[in-house]
């Protein structure tokens, strides 16, 4: 089975777990099996149906934004890392 | 929940953000997690990749950077717990930027810089419906 590399702060939704196996023949699919085993990652992950723009897929250094994304097809072995996009700012006066 | 960090390293990134003032600057806090208490280790400054004319107000990093810190924590047996960044002649209070981008048990120690001085330091977690921040208590030790 493929397995997906959890972030640090998401691993409290998988029992601590770093890495989770998964079953599916795309990226989609093992994002869709990681969350039926652990729905809290949902809402961090996905808005609606969309990846959350501040989620990135590796499939090694590979950000799948650049190969097919979701629909990117990956093997029965394949090791998938999710990485988070880390960003911040200030306010300039008209977001609080 | 209470978050620890030495004086010494609470001045480290006071330097940086005086450092990388106006510009926003940042990097990884790496610890222990215990059920109440979070205690700062180690911290990694990480280089602000937003374009050069935005880094007045924003702050960003690289996934790459993500994987070589995560690993680097996992391998001395720490935990990467937050992240910190300055707001530049601004509170240290998240802004809604800061709210979209946050993840969940993480912690996020903001730093005013006025005037190119770091004059405040507050700790923060957001809650886990993404709703809002909650200010952690900081403890000086």
């Amino acid at each position: 089975m493929a397995k997906i590399r959890i972030p640090t702060p998401l691993r409290a939704f998988t029992d601590g777990a770093a890495d989770i196996e998964v079953a599916g023949g795309t990226v989609g699919e093992a994002l869709n099996n990681l969350v039926d085993q652990h729905p809290e990652l949902r809402a961090h992950l996905f808005n609606q149906d969309e990846l959350r723009s501040f989620v990135n897929i590796f499939i090694g250094d590979e950000d799948i934004r650049f190969l097919q994304g979701l629909d990117t097809e990956i093997e029965a072995n394949e090791s998938l890392r999710i990485i988070p996009s880390i960003a911040g700012g200030r306010s300039l006066g008209v977001e609080n | 929940m209470r978050v620890v960090i030495s004086g010494e390293l609470q001045q480290r990134i006071f330097d940086q953000m005086e450092a990388t003032y106006p510009n926003e600057g940042g990097g990884f806090i790496l610890g222990d997690a215990e059920p109440d208490t979070l205690t700062v280790r180690d911290i990694m400054q990480v280089e602000n990749v937003f374009a050069l004319e935005e880094q007045h107000h924003r702050y960003a990093m690289r996934p790459q950077d993500w994987m070589r810190l995560e690993d680097q924590a996992d391998e001395r047996g720490l935990s990467l717990i937050g992240y910190y960044h300055s707001h530049p002649d601004s509170p240290a209070v998240p802004s809604e930027y800061d709210r979209e981008h946050a993840l969940p048990n993480f912690v996020y120690i903001i730093t005013s810089v006025m005037m190119a001085r770091a004059s405040e330091m507050r700790v923060w977690r957001l809650q886990a419906d993404r709703s809002r921040f909650d200010q952690l208590q900081l403890q000086i030790d």
